[in-house]
Protein backbone atom coordinates (compact mmCIF):
# COMPACT_ATOMS: atom_id res chain seq x y z
CA UNK A 1 0.00 0.00 0.00
CA UNK A 2 2.77 2.39 0.92
CA UNK A 3 3.96 1.93 -2.51
CA UNK A 4 1.60 3.23 -4.39
CA UNK A 5 1.97 6.67 -2.41
CA UNK A 6 5.36 7.19 -2.74
CA UNK A 7 5.08 6.31 -6.44
CA UNK A 8 2.28 9.11 -6.96
CA UNK A 9 4.69 11.39 -5.14
CA UNK A 10 7.68 10.12 -7.69
CA UNK A 11 5.43 11.29 -10.76
CA UNK A 12 4.25 14.69 -9.03
CA UNK A 13 8.19 15.30 -8.22
CA UNK A 14 8.93 14.48 -12.20
CA UNK A 15 5.81 17.32 -13.27
CA UNK A 16 7.57 19.65 -10.96
CA UNK A 17 10.43 19.58 -12.39
CA UNK A 18 8.52 20.02 -15.97
CA UNK A 19 6.58 22.70 -14.73
CA UNK A 20 10.05 24.60 -14.11
CA UNK A 21 11.01 24.07 -17.59
CA UNK A 22 8.06 27.01 -17.94
CA UNK A 23 9.50 28.73 -15.18
CA UNK A 24 12.69 29.22 -16.87
CA UNK A 25 11.82 29.57 -20.82
CA UNK A 26 8.79 31.94 -20.04
CA UNK A 27 8.47 34.96 -22.61
CA UNK A 28 6.85 37.02 -20.20
CA UNK A 29 6.64 37.54 -16.42
CA UNK A 30 2.55 36.25 -15.88
CA UNK A 31 4.11 32.99 -17.80
CA UNK A 32 6.63 32.16 -14.93
CA UNK A 33 4.00 33.61 -12.58
CA UNK A 34 1.71 30.99 -13.74
CA UNK A 35 4.64 27.71 -13.61
CA UNK A 36 5.29 28.88 -10.28
CA UNK A 37 1.72 28.45 -9.15
CA UNK A 38 1.64 25.04 -10.92
CA UNK A 39 4.53 24.02 -8.49
CA UNK A 40 3.05 25.29 -5.68
CA UNK A 41 -0.25 23.09 -6.46
CA UNK A 42 2.24 20.07 -6.83
CA UNK A 43 3.69 20.86 -3.36
CA UNK A 44 0.84 20.66 -1.52
CA UNK A 45 -0.81 17.99 -3.70
CA UNK A 46 2.77 15.64 -2.88
CA UNK A 47 2.54 17.42 1.18
CA UNK A 48 -1.00 15.68 1.65
CA UNK A 49 -0.03 12.55 0.32
CA UNK A 50 3.46 12.26 2.18
CA UNK A 51 1.27 13.34 5.36
CA UNK A 52 -0.70 9.44 5.05
CA UNK A 53 3.30 8.28 3.98
CA UNK A 54 5.04 9.06 7.31
CA UNK A 55 1.29 9.46 9.47
CA UNK A 56 2.32 12.55 10.40
CA UNK A 57 -0.70 14.82 10.29
CA UNK A 58 1.30 17.89 10.72
CA UNK A 59 2.63 17.35 6.86
CA UNK A 60 -1.11 18.40 5.72
CA UNK A 61 -1.23 21.45 8.47
CA UNK A 62 1.93 22.64 6.73
CA UNK A 63 0.51 22.51 3.38
CA UNK A 64 -2.75 24.72 4.46
CA UNK A 65 -0.85 27.07 5.40
CA UNK A 66 1.84 27.08 2.41
CA UNK A 67 -1.16 27.16 0.12
CA UNK A 68 -2.89 30.07 2.05
CA UNK A 69 0.86 31.55 1.97
CA UNK A 70 1.18 30.89 -1.79
CA UNK A 71 -1.68 32.82 -2.48
CA UNK A 72 -1.15 36.13 -0.73
CA UNK A 73 2.30 36.03 -2.79
CA UNK A 74 0.52 35.43 -5.51
CA UNK A 75 -2.03 38.34 -5.54
CA UNK A 76 0.54 40.90 -4.29
CA UNK A 77 2.55 39.22 -8.00
CA UNK A 78 -0.26 40.11 -9.71
CA UNK A 79 -0.90 43.39 -8.28
CA UNK A 80 2.75 44.59 -9.19
CA UNK A 81 2.26 43.29 -12.88
CA UNK A 82 -1.15 45.17 -13.21
CA UNK A 83 0.54 47.81 -12.04
CA UNK A 84 -1.56 48.86 -9.15
CA UNK A 85 1.21 48.68 -6.31
CA UNK B 1 -23.58 43.70 16.98
CA UNK B 2 -24.44 41.06 14.55
CA UNK B 3 -21.35 41.23 12.84
CA UNK B 4 -19.63 40.40 16.40
CA UNK B 5 -21.85 37.45 16.92
CA UNK B 6 -21.70 35.70 13.30
CA UNK B 7 -17.90 36.41 13.17
CA UNK B 8 -17.10 34.47 16.79
CA UNK B 9 -19.32 31.94 15.84
CA UNK B 10 -17.12 31.40 12.29
CA UNK B 11 -13.96 31.38 13.78
CA UNK B 12 -15.22 28.90 16.85
CA UNK B 13 -16.55 26.68 13.98
CA UNK B 14 -13.19 26.85 12.15
CA UNK B 15 -11.23 25.91 15.09
CA UNK B 16 -13.69 22.95 15.88
CA UNK B 17 -12.95 21.62 12.54
CA UNK B 18 -8.92 21.91 12.92
CA UNK B 19 -8.69 20.66 16.36
CA UNK B 20 -11.67 17.79 16.16
CA UNK B 21 -10.38 14.05 17.64
CA UNK B 22 -8.92 15.75 19.96
CA UNK B 23 -10.53 14.35 23.59
CA UNK B 24 -13.45 12.72 24.58
CA UNK B 25 -16.28 15.40 24.96
CA UNK B 26 -17.96 14.21 21.52
CA UNK B 27 -14.33 14.52 19.38
CA UNK B 28 -12.58 17.34 21.48
CA UNK B 29 -11.03 18.14 24.55
CA UNK B 30 -12.25 20.50 27.79
CA UNK B 31 -9.14 22.63 27.11
CA UNK B 32 -9.70 22.96 23.32
CA UNK B 33 -13.22 23.53 23.87
CA UNK B 34 -12.38 27.08 26.47
CA UNK B 35 -9.63 27.97 24.43
CA UNK B 36 -11.59 28.17 20.98
CA UNK B 37 -14.07 30.08 22.65
CA UNK B 38 -11.47 32.69 24.50
CA UNK B 39 -9.83 32.96 20.83
CA UNK B 40 -12.99 32.80 18.77
CA UNK B 41 -14.53 36.31 20.96
CA UNK B 42 -11.32 37.98 20.41
CA UNK B 43 -11.29 36.88 16.27
CA UNK B 44 -14.92 38.49 16.58
CA UNK B 45 -14.13 41.54 18.27
CA UNK B 46 -10.85 42.50 16.06
CA UNK B 47 -12.39 41.17 13.11
CA UNK B 48 -16.03 42.14 12.44
CA UNK B 49 -15.24 44.78 10.12
CA UNK B 50 -13.54 42.47 7.39
CA UNK B 51 -15.50 39.55 7.38
CA UNK B 52 -19.37 41.38 7.05
CA UNK B 53 -18.52 44.71 4.75
CA UNK B 54 -21.69 44.40 2.60
CA UNK B 55 -23.97 44.82 5.93
CA UNK B 56 -26.44 42.48 4.35
CA UNK B 57 -27.11 38.73 6.37
CA UNK B 58 -29.35 37.24 3.49
CA UNK B 59 -26.84 34.28 3.64
CA UNK B 60 -27.72 33.70 6.87
CA UNK B 61 -31.18 32.09 5.96
CA UNK B 62 -30.27 28.12 6.12
CA UNK B 63 -32.20 27.57 3.21
CA UNK B 64 -29.40 29.07 1.15
CA UNK B 65 -26.68 27.75 2.92
CA UNK B 66 -28.51 24.39 3.02
CA UNK B 67 -28.20 25.29 -1.38
CA UNK B 68 -24.64 26.02 -0.53
CA UNK B 69 -23.62 23.27 0.34
CA UNK B 70 -25.62 20.85 -2.18
CA UNK B 71 -24.37 23.08 -4.88
CA UNK B 72 -20.32 23.02 -4.40
CA UNK B 73 -20.35 18.74 -4.51
CA UNK B 74 -23.51 17.89 -7.80
CA UNK B 75 -23.83 20.30 -10.23
CA UNK B 76 -20.32 21.98 -9.73
CA UNK B 77 -18.33 18.86 -9.46
CA UNK B 78 -20.04 17.58 -12.59
CA UNK B 79 -19.06 20.65 -14.62
CA UNK B 80 -16.33 20.39 -13.09
CA UNK B 81 -15.15 16.93 -14.42
CA UNK B 82 -16.57 18.06 -17.97
CA UNK B 83 -14.54 20.94 -18.23
CA UNK B 84 -11.47 18.83 -17.12
CA UNK B 85 -12.31 16.29 -20.01
CA UNK B 86 -12.54 18.81 -22.24
CA UNK B 87 -9.25 20.45 -21.98
CA UNK B 88 -7.78 17.15 -22.08
CA UNK B 89 -9.09 16.85 -25.07
CA UNK B 90 -7.98 20.52 -26.40
CA UNK B 91 -4.11 19.59 -25.13
CA UNK B 92 -3.73 16.19 -27.23
CA UNK B 93 -5.04 17.32 -29.79
CA UNK B 94 -4.37 21.28 -29.89
CA UNK B 95 -8.10 22.40 -31.49
CA UNK B 96 -8.48 25.81 -30.12
CA UNK B 97 -10.39 28.62 -31.31
CA UNK B 98 -9.61 31.14 -28.25
CA UNK B 99 -11.10 34.63 -27.57
CA UNK B 100 -12.40 37.55 -25.16
CA UNK B 101 -15.98 37.69 -24.91
CA UNK B 102 -18.45 39.74 -23.38
CA UNK B 103 -20.97 37.85 -20.57
CA UNK B 104 -24.18 39.05 -19.30
CA UNK B 105 -24.50 37.61 -16.09
CA UNK B 106 -27.96 39.31 -14.43
CA UNK B 107 -26.60 39.61 -11.34
CA UNK B 108 -26.43 42.45 -8.50
CA UNK B 109 -25.22 41.53 -5.29
CA UNK B 110 -20.98 41.05 -4.95
CA UNK B 111 -21.57 37.81 -3.57
CA UNK B 112 -23.06 36.21 -6.49
CA UNK B 113 -20.52 38.00 -8.96
CA UNK B 114 -18.07 36.42 -6.72
CA UNK B 115 -19.40 32.80 -7.57
CA UNK B 116 -19.90 33.02 -10.99
CA UNK B 117 -16.48 33.90 -12.24
CA UNK B 118 -15.02 31.65 -9.64
CA UNK B 119 -17.48 28.95 -11.38
CA UNK B 120 -16.41 30.26 -14.84
CA UNK B 121 -12.97 30.25 -14.15
CA UNK B 122 -13.19 26.93 -13.04
CA UNK B 123 -15.76 24.69 -15.52
CA UNK B 124 -15.64 24.56 -19.71
CA UNK B 125 -13.13 26.18 -21.31
CA UNK B 126 -13.66 29.56 -19.77
CA UNK B 127 -11.54 31.72 -17.63
CA UNK B 128 -12.92 35.29 -16.08
CA UNK B 129 -10.46 38.31 -17.38
CA UNK B 130 -12.60 41.30 -16.37
CA UNK B 131 -15.47 42.83 -14.50
CA UNK B 132 -17.56 45.61 -16.00
CA UNK B 133 -18.04 47.24 -12.49
CA UNK B 134 -21.36 49.75 -13.40
CA UNK B 135 -23.47 46.84 -15.49
CA UNK B 136 -22.01 43.88 -13.29
CA UNK B 137 -21.30 42.18 -17.38
CA UNK B 138 -18.11 39.85 -17.28
CA UNK B 139 -15.29 39.25 -19.92
CA UNK B 140 -14.49 35.88 -20.19
CA UNK B 141 -11.17 34.43 -21.94
CA UNK B 142 -12.91 31.30 -24.33
CA UNK B 143 -10.96 28.55 -25.40
CA UNK B 144 -13.33 27.73 -28.19
CA UNK B 145 -15.74 30.64 -29.27
CA UNK B 146 -18.89 29.53 -31.11
CA UNK B 147 -19.06 29.68 -34.44
CA UNK B 148 -20.42 33.02 -35.27
CA UNK B 149 -20.42 33.93 -31.01
CA UNK B 150 -17.60 36.81 -32.24
CA UNK B 151 -20.03 38.51 -33.92
CA UNK B 152 -22.31 38.96 -30.76
CA UNK B 153 -21.82 41.87 -28.65
CA UNK B 154 -22.80 40.05 -25.63
CA UNK B 155 -23.75 37.03 -24.86
CA UNK B 156 -26.06 35.37 -21.92
CA UNK B 157 -24.23 33.05 -18.81
CA UNK B 158 -26.60 30.25 -19.24
CA UNK B 159 -25.13 29.67 -22.85
CA UNK B 160 -21.50 28.96 -21.49
CA UNK B 161 -22.80 25.82 -19.46
CA UNK B 162 -24.22 22.75 -21.37
CA UNK B 163 -24.81 20.08 -18.48
CA UNK B 164 -26.38 21.88 -15.86
CA UNK B 165 -27.69 25.75 -15.61
CA UNK B 166 -25.56 27.05 -12.66
CA UNK B 167 -26.53 30.91 -13.02
CA UNK B 168 -30.11 29.66 -11.86
CA UNK B 169 -28.44 28.01 -9.06
CA UNK B 170 -26.20 31.08 -8.29
CA UNK B 171 -29.30 33.53 -8.39
CA UNK B 172 -31.17 31.51 -6.12
CA UNK B 173 -28.05 30.96 -3.14
CA UNK B 174 -26.80 34.45 -3.39
CA UNK B 175 -29.80 36.68 -4.75
CA UNK C 1 -6.83 -6.09 -3.17
CA UNK C 2 -9.93 -5.21 -1.38
CA UNK C 3 -12.43 -2.92 -2.63
CA UNK C 4 -11.12 -0.04 -0.75
CA UNK C 5 -7.56 -0.42 -1.99
CA UNK C 6 -8.95 -0.59 -5.89
CA UNK C 7 -11.00 2.89 -4.99
CA UNK C 8 -7.87 4.70 -3.63
CA UNK C 9 -5.34 3.02 -6.43
CA UNK C 10 -8.15 4.47 -9.28
CA UNK C 11 -8.27 8.04 -7.26
CA UNK C 12 -4.31 8.39 -7.58
CA UNK C 13 -4.58 7.67 -11.38
CA UNK C 14 -6.89 9.62 -12.17
CA UNK C 15 -5.01 12.43 -10.46
CA UNK C 16 -1.87 12.31 -11.76
CA UNK C 17 -3.18 11.57 -15.29
CA UNK C 18 -4.94 14.46 -14.73
CA UNK C 19 -1.66 16.39 -13.32
CA UNK C 20 0.25 15.24 -16.17
CA UNK C 21 -2.31 16.72 -18.78
CA UNK C 22 -2.43 20.02 -17.06
CA UNK C 23 1.49 20.17 -17.05
CA UNK C 24 1.84 18.93 -20.72
CA UNK C 25 -0.53 21.99 -21.62
CA UNK C 26 1.70 24.38 -19.54
CA UNK C 27 4.73 23.16 -21.85
CA UNK C 28 2.67 23.30 -25.25
CA UNK C 29 -0.18 25.62 -25.28
CA UNK C 30 0.86 28.96 -27.64
CA UNK C 31 -0.01 31.96 -24.76
CA UNK C 32 -0.62 33.03 -21.55
CA UNK C 33 -4.14 32.92 -21.24
CA UNK C 34 -4.51 29.38 -22.62
CA UNK C 35 -1.92 28.04 -20.39
CA UNK C 36 -3.65 29.51 -17.73
CA UNK C 37 -6.48 27.21 -18.86
CA UNK C 38 -4.44 23.92 -18.57
CA UNK C 39 -2.90 24.55 -15.26
CA UNK C 40 -5.80 26.01 -13.32
CA UNK C 41 -8.79 23.31 -14.51
CA UNK C 42 -6.43 20.56 -14.90
CA UNK C 43 -3.75 20.28 -11.95
CA UNK C 44 -6.88 21.26 -9.83
CA UNK C 45 -8.98 18.70 -10.60
CA UNK C 46 -5.62 16.30 -10.44
CA UNK C 47 -5.54 17.45 -6.71
CA UNK C 48 -8.88 16.97 -5.85
CA UNK C 49 -8.20 13.18 -6.71
CA UNK C 50 -5.04 12.67 -4.90
CA UNK C 51 -6.06 14.13 -1.90
CA UNK C 52 -9.87 12.05 -2.17
CA UNK C 53 -7.68 9.14 -2.10
CA UNK C 54 -6.12 10.70 1.09
CA UNK C 55 -9.08 11.22 2.86
CA UNK C 56 -11.11 7.96 1.78
CA UNK C 57 -7.77 5.71 3.08
CA UNK C 58 -8.11 7.64 6.00
CA UNK C 59 -11.67 7.52 6.81
CA UNK C 60 -11.39 3.76 6.09
CA UNK C 61 -8.66 3.66 8.97
CA UNK C 62 -10.62 5.23 11.34
CA UNK C 63 -13.62 3.10 10.99
CA UNK C 64 -11.65 -0.27 10.98
CA UNK C 65 -8.63 0.25 13.79
CA UNK C 66 -10.31 3.37 15.51
CA UNK C 67 -7.93 5.76 16.36
CA UNK C 68 -9.58 9.40 16.08
CA UNK C 69 -5.37 10.91 14.61
CA UNK C 70 -6.80 9.65 10.83
CA UNK C 71 -10.21 11.38 11.53
CA UNK C 72 -8.27 14.44 11.96
CA UNK C 73 -6.12 13.47 8.90
CA UNK C 74 -8.98 13.58 6.68
CA UNK C 75 -10.63 16.33 8.12
CA UNK C 76 -7.17 18.33 7.39
CA UNK C 77 -7.38 16.80 4.13
CA UNK C 78 -9.91 17.94 3.33
CA UNK C 79 -9.73 21.28 4.01
CA UNK C 80 -6.33 21.74 2.30
CA UNK C 81 -8.20 20.53 -0.88
CA UNK C 82 -10.64 22.99 -0.39
CA UNK C 83 -8.02 25.86 0.56
CA UNK C 84 -6.73 25.05 -2.82
CA UNK C 85 -9.91 25.30 -5.28
CA UNK C 86 -10.86 28.49 -3.94
CA UNK C 87 -7.29 30.52 -4.32
CA UNK C 88 -6.85 28.54 -7.57
CA UNK C 89 -9.51 29.98 -8.95
CA UNK C 90 -9.32 33.78 -7.49
CA UNK C 91 -5.32 33.69 -8.35
CA UNK C 92 -6.02 32.57 -12.06
CA UNK C 93 -8.58 35.61 -12.17
CA UNK C 94 -5.75 37.92 -10.61
CA UNK C 95 -3.15 37.01 -13.14
CA UNK C 96 -5.49 37.18 -15.99
CA UNK C 97 -6.61 40.82 -14.60
CA UNK C 98 -3.08 42.10 -13.92
CA UNK C 99 -1.76 40.77 -17.68
CA UNK C 100 -4.19 42.05 -19.72
CA UNK C 101 -3.68 45.60 -17.85
CA UNK C 102 -0.21 45.16 -18.14
CA UNK C 103 -0.45 44.71 -22.17
CA UNK C 104 -0.15 41.29 -23.17
CA UNK C 105 -2.66 40.50 -25.71
CA UNK C 106 -4.10 37.26 -26.18
CA UNK C 107 -2.14 36.51 -29.51
CA UNK C 108 -4.36 33.83 -31.52
CA UNK C 109 -7.27 35.53 -30.79
CA UNK C 110 -10.75 35.49 -32.52
CA UNK C 111 -12.04 38.81 -31.11
CA UNK C 112 -11.28 40.62 -28.07
CA UNK C 113 -14.10 42.38 -26.40
CA UNK C 114 -12.06 43.64 -23.27
CA UNK C 115 -9.07 45.66 -25.82
CA UNK C 116 -12.49 47.02 -27.41
CA UNK C 117 -14.48 48.08 -24.34
CA UNK C 118 -11.50 50.00 -22.92
CA UNK C 119 -12.01 49.61 -18.85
Amino acid sequence: MIDAWILTVLCLTILMVLATVRLVLGPTAPDRVIALDTVNTLVIASMILFGVVFKQIIFVDVAIVYGLLSFVSTLYIAKYIGGEL
Amino acid sequence: MIAFIVTACAAFLMYLILTAGSGTIGFWSLSELVMGTLLALLTGLVARKSLCRSESYRLLSPVRLLLLLVYVPVPFFIELTKANLDVAYRVITMNIRPGIVRVHSGLKTDFGIFMLANSITLTPGTLSVGIDEETNDLFIHNINVGVGDEKKKIIESTELFSLVNLPAWIRRIAE
Amino acid sequence: MTVIEIIVYICLAIGVVFNTLGVIGLLRFPDLYTRMHATTKATTFGSIFTSLAVIVYALYLFLTVNDSQYLTLAIHAFLAVACLVFTNAVSAHAIARAAHRSGIMPSPAVVDRLAEAKL
